[in-house]
């Protein structure tokens, strides 16, 4: 093959100008290079397929709830799969004649039972359908926890508002999609939470009958909201979260991650790790690392054991009834609405105990939680793309007001298991209802009130550490006999982390007229505005300026002095009595 | 970072004599934290120099580092034939004592740990091969502001625009408004027909149950009769309607019909009507919780109060079954009943109103 120019006779030598051809630069990359050059001369993805290897990712351990959320829908997505292959949806009554001895010869849907052959009679089914349940159970904690994690840190921010608005969506149909899953087998326990949904949508002003009749074909139960929950739960429900989740990612990538603050990392780059090698093998192996977890958990902890429950039927007791844990916080709003809600008036009845909680709720919920991005961004003005995260004591009142929503999410929840705590804590139910539906209302602005504090101390915390320094525990003793903890000024790297927030101003009330004297048609709005940007940034706390870091060190100079003295190993000498260095900082904070 | 460039404001005093939050900026200068007092921000002092890892240094650690790779990598080997060895060995209903978990299926178990062993022992050693042996030296890449430059801006809207303009949209009002039209209803009969066809309308099915007068009380799930001597003071009896045998939609039925048969002392029921429409203190409520729907089965003797287990919804039964507690608004109806001429309990009328939870046309 590698005929040189100079001995080449006859024909060779006419080629003997032509360029050598290129030598592959290794074997490795000969072979990677033929099976990509041949899908590259086809689709031309080299060039971006190259760029996305490159792509760097910030490190953080809490960007790894977004992670746990995707790798657990795929775990559902898959296992799900293979569940289909068994599971009949359908109500259709049979006798039960599997190898689970206390139900054979029960009555019972079709549905039922194929769980119960999914459970104990197909070799590693049951495992399969503890990890379909329990990668369910975790992928809702892992995209409520990651929505909690871009608010605090305030990721939502321009230009993330449209990711912000797929997430929330993401995560209001995650309810949905497990609600549907855990509904289809049919058991007493899944059948009492429809039994309730059909009471809920009967609570629907003036269509509430009718949607009921819609979704389950008639009377309750019927035979058709399995299979119907089924499409739903398989088909429907699956197909607009993986589109959106797709959306999402892209997003993300488009945007670039966000990054927390720290030295070297700006609003103009991104630090991190490329894909290829290193994220790829920490994302891919993460993956392995949250599947074999859950396969654990499913090994060792039973979930939803169906066969305990027996086959839906409308007439037996159900004690101690409580949904999967996402849902808790709906149970349990309607365990808390009073029932003096429900009135009739012109001959129609308003079912606002139960519709407040059962058809509302979560609608509004998610509404709120969807408009937070574009009330901040009215508030502070801020038109800017933001890609630093805050850390969220730097952003007082916006992590106070999330704080105040999850001590109402966390009433409801408690609320859910009322019944469980009257039982084990020998409490009287009434009372701990009476006091849940107090603390609805007490609740969140105590914590929002706990919350701000504890940001304001943090960020007054921060900046005495800036400017005091560390506290080393060393103690130095004067000539004279005085003591002095020994402080150790922070690293500029560390400072960095301290000082390098923005805190934004309360907006200032202009005239409401111009200079003619006319009103200003946004006036009232303006008005409003202030009011509401004095709410959030009435009390703030700046990050140290190098001035006051200078003056700091002016206050304590003669500190340093003893300090300096003492690792010259000279003898310490007499220090000007009187002024405590700190004491004027800490009166000014 | 600051692009607001701040300058350096007055002394240090003179911000503790404001105090924080006494400035403010106007409302049109938006976000603008310029106002000349504050102080100039600190620099940012850039990456920190990188720290080596003993891999990094020590050809022992890294050594060490590969084996351990290699050992997790192995793991999840092992793992995986351990699985498929107890896929074919264990039976599947053999039982096994775990501790601190209690019984469990041994197939469950031991298929779930192995499968986790195969799968961790792949992630632990992938990330641990990522921490100790590939590159730890931060990559900054550059970030762009999001929007595009303005040309293909203008570029983008003049497409737009002459696409529309080409199409004569703008001069041909007609066929912009039909097309509005025809794009807003065209989505119409696929509306409708999922709409339409979901299921039957209501009727009256809502607000009536299998009872009838004459309707025996029988016991669920036995569908044996009662009479009223069997019923003692203080039980409590699980009834259906006796022609619920005969009943096509069995759980439809049950779902409305089921019905709680207690008895009392005749002195402790307060209420008069409660007392007429039952038998020698024997009365009969609709199981169905008022609320939303779940079956109201637990009873407390002593207080005569039955308690919804869904959501706590605790009705009297001496106060004809009223709310007393709970998010329930309407008592539970009462069926009138009465005993046939051997002495069985039987239904001396239909429910005089819907059972069940509430809805609109229910009043």
């Amino acid at each position: 093959m590698s005929t040189t120019a100079h001995n080449a006779t006859g024909a060779d030598r006419l080629r003997a100008n032509d360029p050598e051809p290129e030598a592959p630069v290794s074997p490795g990359l000969n072979k990677v290079g033929g099976v990509a050059g041949w899908v590259d001369d086809r689709t031309g993805a080299a060039k971006g397929v190259g760029y996305l290897m490159k792509k760097v990712f910030p490190d953080h351990w809490s960007f790894m709830l977004g992670e746990v959320a995707m790798y657990s829908m795929i775990i559902c997505l898959l296992t799900g799969a293979f569940l289909t292959f068994w599971f009949v949806p359908s109500a259709g009554h049979v006798a039960y004649e599997g190898s689970y001895l206390p139900l054979r010869g029960v009555m019972m849907s079709e549905a039922y039972a194929s769980t119960l052959d999914i459970s104990f009679d197909i070799r590693g089914g049951l495992i399969i359908r503890q990890i379909h349940h329990w990668a369910a159970l975790l992928f809702i904690v892992a995209i409520q926890v990651h929505m909690l994690r871009v608010f605090f840190t305030g990721a939502f921010r321009k230009p993330r508002e449209i990711n912000w608005l797929i997430g929330a969506q993401l995560s209001m149909l995650a309810l949905v999609e497990g609600f549907a899953g855990y509904s289809l087998p049919d058991d007493l326990l899944s059948g009492t939470g429809l039994r309730a949904a059909e009471g809920f949508m009967r609570s629907i002003p003036v269509l509430g009958s009718y949607v009921s009749f819609f979704v389950f074909d008639g009377p309750f139960p019927g035979e058709a909201i399995i299979p119907r929950l089924y499409s739903v739960h398989v088909l429907l429900l699956p197909a607009i979260l993986v589109g959106l989740f797709t959306a999402h990612i892209v997003l993300v990538a488009v945007q670039k991650h966000t990054q927390f603050p720290g030295p070297g990392r700006t609003n103009e780059n991104v630090v991190g790790y490329p894909v290829m090698p290193v994220y790829a093998a920490k994302a891919g192996g993460f993956f392995f690392i949250v599947f074999g977890v859950i396969a654990l958990m499913s090994a060792l902890v039973t979930i939803n054991p169906i066969w305990a429950y027996g086959p839906y039927d409308p007439s037996p007791v159900t004690a101690g009834s409580q949904p999967d844990w996402y849902m808790g916080f709906a149970d349990g709003a309607l365990r808390l609405l009073p029932g003096f809600l429900e009135f009739e008036a012109f001959g129609f009845t308003f079912s606002f105990n139960v519709m407040i909680g059962a058809i509302l709720l979560i609608p509004v919920m998610y509404g709120l939680i969807s408009i937070y991005p574009f009330v901040e961004e009215w508030v502070t003005g801020d038109k800017r793309e933001h890609h630093l995260l805050d850390r969220p004591r730097n952003n007082p009142t916006r992590t106070a007001i999330g704080m105040a929503a999850i001590s109402i999410y966390a009433v409801l929840m408690f609320a859910a298991g009322n019944d469980i705590m009257a039982i084990k804590l020998g409490l009287s139910i009434n009372d701990i209802t009476i006091f849940l539906r107090a603390a609805f209302f007490f609740a969140p602005p105590i914590v929002y009130w706990i919350t701000k504090r504890i940001c304001l101390s943090l960020q007054r915390r921060d900046r005495d550490l800036v400017l005091h320094g560390r506290e080393t525990g060393r103690i130095i003793r004067t000539a004279e006999g005085r003591f002095y903890e020994k402080h150790e000024a922070l690293d500029p790297y560390t400072r960095w982390n301290l000082v390098q927030h923005e805190q934004h101003q309360p907006l200032q009330l202009e005239a409401g007229t111009d200079q003619h004297g006319v009103a200003s048609p946004t006036a009232r709005m303006d008005r409003l505005r202030a009011k509401v940007s004095h709410f959030y940034f009435k009390d703030r706390v700046e990050p140290v300026s190098p001035a006051e870091l200078e003056a700091a060190h002016h206050d304590g100079h003669h500190m340093e002095e003893i300090e300096q003295q003492e690792r010259g190993g000279a003898t310490l000498v007499e220090v000007g009595s009187g002024d405590n260095p700190d004491a004027e900082h800490s009166s000014r904070h | 970072m600051n692009e607001h460039g701040t300058e350096h404001g007055g002394p240090v005093a003179d911000q503790r004599s404001e105090g924080y939050g006494s400035t403010a900026v106007r409302l049109d200068q938006g976000h603008v934290e310029g106002t000349g007092r504050l102080p100039a921000r600190f620099e940012n002092p850039g990456l920190p120099p990188h720290i080596p890892r003993a891999a990094d240094l020590d050809d022992a650690a890294a050594k060490r580092a590969e084996k351990q790779v290699a050992t997790m990598f192995g793991v999840s080997m092992l793992g995986t034939l351990v699985f498929i060895v107890a896929y074919f060995a264990i039976p599947m209903e053999t039982q096994v004592f775990m501790p601190g978990i209690g019984k469990a299926n041994l197939s469950n178990v031991v298929l779930g740990v192995s499968m986790a062993l195969g799968l961790l022992g792949i992630g632990v050693g992938a990330v641990h091969w990522a921490k100790t042996l590939m590159p730890d030296t931060e990559v900054v890449e550059e970030r762009h502001p999001m929007r595009s430059g303005d040309d293909a801006r203008r570029g983008f809207v003049k497409t737009l625009l002459t696409g529309g303009t080409e199409a004569q949209l703008d001069r041909r009002p007609l066929i912009k408004y039909s097309l509005g039209g025809a794009l807003g209803l065209f989505a119409l009969p696929m509306v409708l027909q999922v709409a339409g066809s979901l299921g039957p309308l209501p009727k009256d099915e809502l607000s009536k149950t299998m009872w009838k007068k004459g309707d025996r009380l029988v016991r669920d799930p036995e569908h044996t009769a009662i009479k009223a001597t069997d019923v003692t003071i203080g039980s409590v009896f699980h009834v259906l309607p006796e022609s619920i045998k005969e009943s096509e939609h069995i759980l439809e039925d049950k779902a409305k019909a089921a019905v709680l048969l207690l008895r009392l002392e005749p002195d402790d029921i307060k209420v008069a009507k409660a007392r007429d429409w039952g038998y020698e203190g024997i009365v009969a409520y609709s199981k169905i919780c008022t609320h939303v729907g779940c079956p109201v089965g637990l009873y407390e003797q002593q207080t005569h109060h039955l308690l919804c287990p869904c959501h706590q919804s605790t009705f009297d039964v001496t106060q004809d079954c009223k709310v007393i507690f709970g998010p329930a608004k309407r008592p539970l109806p009462q069926l009138k009943i009465t005993v046939d001429a051997e002495g069985y309990l039987v239904a001396d009328a239909p429910f005089r109103e819907a059972v069940g939870p509430s809805f609109w046309e229910r009043g």
